[in-house]
């Protein structure tokens, strides 16, 4: 039970920082970054690159992959976003952008290192097993789910107490008003994508170092997710976003508990089964916004 | 004679294919108050933007000596134009206190004492959500989230708008003592009267040209200006 509930809360942490940069950006521009799993996957990869070629520590290449994929989130936004937003393109043409500049990468991605599971270098990831009690717990797990505290912490920190994050609630509330006092929206934008980004591929190298295999397509299976989480949480709210995370990591691990193993396929309906029911009871969800205050 | 702090010259606003301003021209000197007065629709607000960079504009627009046009937003608040935009906009989800320091945009926290001592209301209400201000709370708010800028040129956008009338005495008794204080201020209203009694300098627009300019007391007596704009 212990582990269980050890695992759904890794999940979770996962879920978490996948979900708030995707939220991050909606909340700011208003648009569904569908180029987000891209991100994820390549922080996998850009930790073992230089995990392998550099023989970095596993703890310094995540530190690598913030930086790169961060500034790889200011880059997608110049290619696939910057362009619509100049000529005040709807919503819905950024979303495809962004899913057409997914595929592009992947497709890339795969060319290189084919569409297989790739692992990280032998002894490259720590190995350690807890017991606590009759517990047994993935020691990495633990440092991971730290990290991920830490690093979202941390996030609330740079949006609730800088003149950078008051910036970036300005524009996503008032852009007209941001403007007018002084906020340098290109800044603020790049600003956006390099933390939304930097922790999506941060969480992807964490994926990856707890199941040691990553691919080309990890990232696909994250983005609906994350997108229920989103709206669970209240469309752009930061800690809405990682409430559902968690709820959702909880609830797929309880249907894996709960659920006789035959029926253990429904384990992602049961999840997607609650979110739903949130939805339903509470539909600006869990922490959003009334859409008078949104106006 | 005060020198020219703000020269705007052949001005155009177009959006799209109408054009909003057909070519305006006006000052607003160091140390004293201009108005533009005119009926909804004149253009006024449209000049305004286009003085802040938020559209684009055809003509002229000198600050302190420097073309700003064409400047983005950011670039034209930090040369020290800052305005008070109609409709207050403040940011209603934000604390009082976290909408001045968008004003402060990072200096001296300590600075905001000098908008509490102004407005002692807003210290009172420091940690409560924007949103829940009072139209003329708000309206405190945005003018004191301005001041803290270190505003040069002061452009208010209808500060009386959709204020009840006790309301817009006290924002128009705060404008005459900025005044007093030697706040440059550009100052677009519908309220005519309570603009002109204040104003140093004013400019009458009408379908986005200027078609009267004068001093305040020059105004104020005008048959002309008094029948149509102020309901004598």
């Amino acid at each position: 039970m212990a582990e269980q509930l050890y695992n759904a809360i890794f999940v979770g942490s996962i879920y978490a920082l996948f979900a708030v940069g995707f939220a991050l950006v909606f909340s700011v521009l208003d648009i569904l970054n569908l180029a987000h799993p891209v991100v994820f996957m390549l922080g996998a990869f850009v930790a073992l690159f230089f995990m392998s070629t550099f023989g970095l520590p596993a703890a310094l290449a995540a530190v690598a992959a913030f930086a790169v994929t961060g500034m790889f989130g200011i880059f997608l936004d110049r290619v696939a976003f910057a362009p619509l937003r100049r000529r005040g393109a709807p919503p819905l043409s950024a979303m495809i952008s962004s899913l057409g500049f997914a595929i592009v990468v992947i497709r890339l991605m795969e060319l290189r290192y084919g569409p297989d599971l790739v692992s990280y270098p032998a002894g490259s990831l720590p190995q350690t097993v807890l017991q606590i009690g009759d517990a047994r717990l993935d020691g990495l797990r633990l440092l991971i789910i730290g990290l991920a505290i830490v690093l979202m912490v941390g996030l609330t920190y740079v949006v609730r107490a800088t003149q950078l994050g008051r910036d970036i609630r300005a524009l996503a509330e008032n852009p007209r008003a941001a403007r007018l006092l002084g906020v340098d929206v290109d800044r603020a934008i790049a600003a956006t994508f390099f933390i939304s980004s930097g922790l999506g591929g941060v969480a992807g190298a964490l994926l990856g170092f707890a199941y040691n295999a990553i691919y080309p397509q990890m990232g696909t299976p994250y983005e609906l997710k994350a997108f229920t989480v989103m709206v669970v949480g209240g469309m752009g709210s930061l800690p809405g976003a990682v409430l559902g995370a968690y709820i959702l990591g909880i609830g797929e691990i309880a249907a894996l508990v709960f659920l006789p193993a035959e029926l253990a396929e429904l384990r992602d309906a049961l999840a997607f089964g609650l979110l739903f029911l949130v939805l339903v009871i509470r539909p600006r969800g869990l922490l959003g916004h009334r859409v008078a205050d949104r106006a | 004679m005060n020198a020219p702090l703000l020269e705007v010259e052949e001005l155009r606003v177009r959006y799209g294919a109408v054009e909003a301003v057909h070519g305006v021209s006006f000052l607003a000197n160091a140390g004293e108050v201009t108005a533009l007065i005119g009926a909804n629709g004149a253009g006024k607000s449209s000049t305004l933007a286009a003085i802040s960079g938020l559209v684009p504009a055809d003509g002229r627009i000198r600050f302190d000596g420097r073309e700003i046009g064409g400047a983005p937003p950011h670039s034209i608040v930090r040369a020290g134009i800052v305005q008070v935009p109609e409709g207050r906009e403040i940011l209603a989800r934000m604390t009082v206190e976290e909408n001045l320091l968008m004003g402060l945009r990072g200096r001296d926290r300590a600075e905001i004492a000098s908008a509490y001592e102004r407005f002692p209301i807003l210290r009172e209400r420091r940690a409560l959500l924007a949103g829940s201000l009072s139209g003329g709370e708000q309206q405190m708010l945005a003018i004191a989230r301005a001041l803290l800028a270190q505003p040069r040129l002061l452009l208010l956008d209808e500060p009386s708008l959709g204020l009840a009338p006790m309301i817009v005495k006290r924002v128009f008794d705060t404008l005459a003592e900025l005044k007093r204080q030697g706040v440059t201020m550009l100052l677009v209203e519908q309220n005519a009267l309570r603009a002109l009694r204040l104003a140093d300098r004013a400019y009458v627009m009408d379908l986005g040209r200027i078609v009267m300019r004068g001093t305040g007391p020059e105004l104020l007596r005008d048959e002309g200006v008094a029948r149509t704009y102020l309901g004598g």
